[in-house]
């Protein structure tokens, strides 16, 4: 099932409805707000396509961050020096973010439960310092800079509004391609190897063909958040293929209930008001809140946001 | 000597050095992972910990007293703080491992940024205790004394472990844990007391090599991370709970490290991940590790 119990036309609906609202946003909000809201749509696809790991595959994946830095670096090296496409641009991150996760998921998904999280944790790191190191296409720590606006449709996309929007269509089609997933014979297939790998095994799924497609799928969806990112910031450094992305994403799976995916935004939209916003505002302590709400939400919030409001509390 | 050794026996001793603080540090992770499922991600921090305390106490050109002393507080911090996760996890036992795995991230990033609160962003450098603090010529070529003393402390401290765990009954209670919980309680043995006991030793002896370390590695926000995911390498290749495991992937990691930045510096991180990869496809449980007693 996907969030509450409900039809697909109402999710559906519902679904419209919040990227109207989002689309609308611009138009009253100011500038900042905006500029907030687009970092929160990035980090909500990228958050998404982790809990298609996490919480729909039962993979539990702290390197996350590898595939979306891909996808940043990938298309900011296109529009550097290929092409200012913002297509073109998106496409490559996709592919990058993809291949980088094939190419880890053979090793990565061969684990289970904690040796995941321990191996994925290890090769994102490692992806790292890749990137710190290769500086003739990564441009070492200072990473790429002075990237051009991306062109979209013969415009240029200047200006937080046109940003905005740009960013809004690509996550909100990734999102529904998400869930059309989860939702189909693939999704379901994903979540029986989730509760029970032995009897799926034994009912004749190639277990290890179905995780490594899980894993690629989400790499790819991260890579392209990772290119949306690029177009938004017009930097990449390597922090953002870190601990320092992988940490916060999966705190937004967990804040917002694995295996929904819409928790996975409203858990994305925490983490960035908590760590980018609060943070800022109580000198820069961002990741002491985020550990204090990771530790808060292991504690009192066992299964999420999500499970906590759509499970009737029972008494007794 | 072969040629090859001549020029590369720098590498080598700094890999042994390296290795064998690995060692001290990943052994703790790899026998609490072993013993209650625990993946504790705020061993990095306890490192740093450690590194902290040398700093603070010992400084930039240490007494012998000042230096002890710094090894002293950080096994006392290292301890205490273990305990304190032992009883925080604890409290989670019947939840996913996953969820207590956050819950040390989510201490771990506390501890990181009070760290920082405490000592600042900056990078600190932490001299050997005087006497150690020069070099010695090794085939022609100076050589640190105090790396040659972590290597001779690193190989007491594996011994003395290794000792420990294989040959007394507190050892034989840890692997027993190890290999069947439920048995080792069933058999009315307090299996709270050992977890506390083993959390608090491992995490002494991660604290204890953050500060041996310091001068070596130095003090700085982000080391955490980086030494994380050596002990956790180092695990996985050994194999979760192995001491012979932890010990071999120490070394291993070690010389990967230096001998193998010193000969193709720019694909050590490709041959590290190489490594990996060789040693699941081949040993999925680790080098050392038990597929029937690794649970996920």
């Amino acid at each position: 099932m996907i969030g509450r119990p409900g039809s697909a036309a109402t999710t559906a609906a519902v679904a419209a409805a919040v990227v109207l609202a989002l689309a609308a946003a611009p138009l009253v909000l100011a500038p900042y707000a905006v500029t907030v809201l687009t970092r929160i749509l990035v980090f909500a696809l990228l958050a998404m396509s982790l809990d298609l790991l996490v919480g729909i595959t039962g993979l539990p994946s702290l390197g996350h961050g590898a595939y979306f830095g891909a996808g940043a670096y990938a298309a900011g090296w296109v529009t550097l020096h290929a092409s200012p496409s913002g297509p073109v641009a998106l496409l490559v991150a996709l592919t990058a973010g993809g291949l980088v996760a094939a190419a880890a998921g053979c090793v990565a998904v061969r684990a289970r439960g904690i040796f995941f999280l321990m191996l994925t944790l290890a090769i994102g790191e490692i992806v790292q310092q890749l990137a710190e190191s290769w500086h003739e296409v990564t441009g070492g720590s200072n990473g790429l800079y002075g990237i051009p606006a991306a062109r979209v449709g013969g415009a240029a996309l200047v200006g937080d509004q046109a940003v905005h929007w740009w960013v809004l269509a690509v996550a909100a089609t990734a999102a529904a391609g998400l869930w059309l997933l989860a939702s189909s014979p693939f999704g379901h297939a994903l979540r029986g190897i989730r509760d029970n790998e032995a009897r799926m095994r034994a009912l004749g799924y190639r277990v290890y063909g179905y995780k490594l497609a899980a894993f690629v799928v989400a790499g790819a969806v991260a890579g392209l958040a990772g290119g949306l990112l690029s177009a938004q910031q017009r930097l990449v450094t390597p922090a953002e293929l870190g601990l320092g992305t992988s940490i916060p994403a999966l705190l937004a799976v967990t804040i917002g209930g694995a295996g929904t995916l819409w928790g996975a935004c409203v858990g994305a939209a925490v983490v960035v008001l908590v760590r980018d916003h609060l943070g800022a505002s109580l000198g820069g302590h961002g990741s002491l809140l985020l550990g204090a709400v990771f530790v808060a939400v292991v504690y009192l919030l066992p299964g999420g946001a999500a499970r906590a409001l759509s499970m009737p509390r029972r008494r007794g | 000597m072969p040629a090859w050794l001549d020029t590369h026996l720098v590498s080598v001793l700094n890999g042994l050095a390296i290795g064998f603080l690995l060692f001290i540090l990943a052994v703790g992770l790899s026998l609490v992972f072993g013993m209650m499922d625990v993946l504790n991600l705020a061993h990095g921090v306890l490192f740093l910990t450690g590194g902290y305390m040398a700093w603070a106490i010992a400084g930039e050109h240490p007494s012998w007293l000042g230096f002890a002393g710094a090894l002293a507080a950080a096994a006392v911090v290292g301890s205490l703080a273990g305990v304190g996760l032992s009883l925080a996890t604890e409290r989670l036992a019947r939840r996913s491992h996953l969820d207590q795995a956050l819950l040390t991230l989510g201490l771990a990033l506390i501890a990181a940024d009070a760290l920082s609160v405490m000592f600042g962003d900056d990078v600190h450098a932490v001299g050997p205790p005087p006497g150690l603090d020069g070099s010695v010529s090794i085939l022609g070529s100076a050589y640190p004394v105090y790396r040659l003393a972590i290597i001779a402390v690193g190989a007491a401290l594996a011994a003395a472990v290794h000792r420990i765990v294989e040959r007394t009954a507190l050892g034989a209670l840890v692997r027993a844990t190890v290999a069947d919980r439920q048995m080792v309680s069933a058999v009315g043995i307090d299996d709270r007391r050992v977890r506390v006991a083993v959390f608090g030793i491992g995490s002494l002896l991660a604290a204890v090599a953050g500060a041996l370390g310091a001068p070596i590695y130095g003090v700085r926000p982000g080391l955490d991370a980086t030494v994380l995911v050596l002990a956790l390498v180092v695990v996985v290749i050994g194999g979760l709970g192995s001491v012979r495991g932890a010990l071999v992937g120490a070394l291993v990691i070690g010389q990967i490290e230096t001998l193998g930045r010193s000969l193709l510096s720019d694909l050590a991180s490709f041959v590290l991940f190489g490594a990996l990869a060789l040693v699941l496809v081949v040993r999925p449980h680790g080098l050392f590790g038990d597929p029937s007693g690794t649970r996920s």
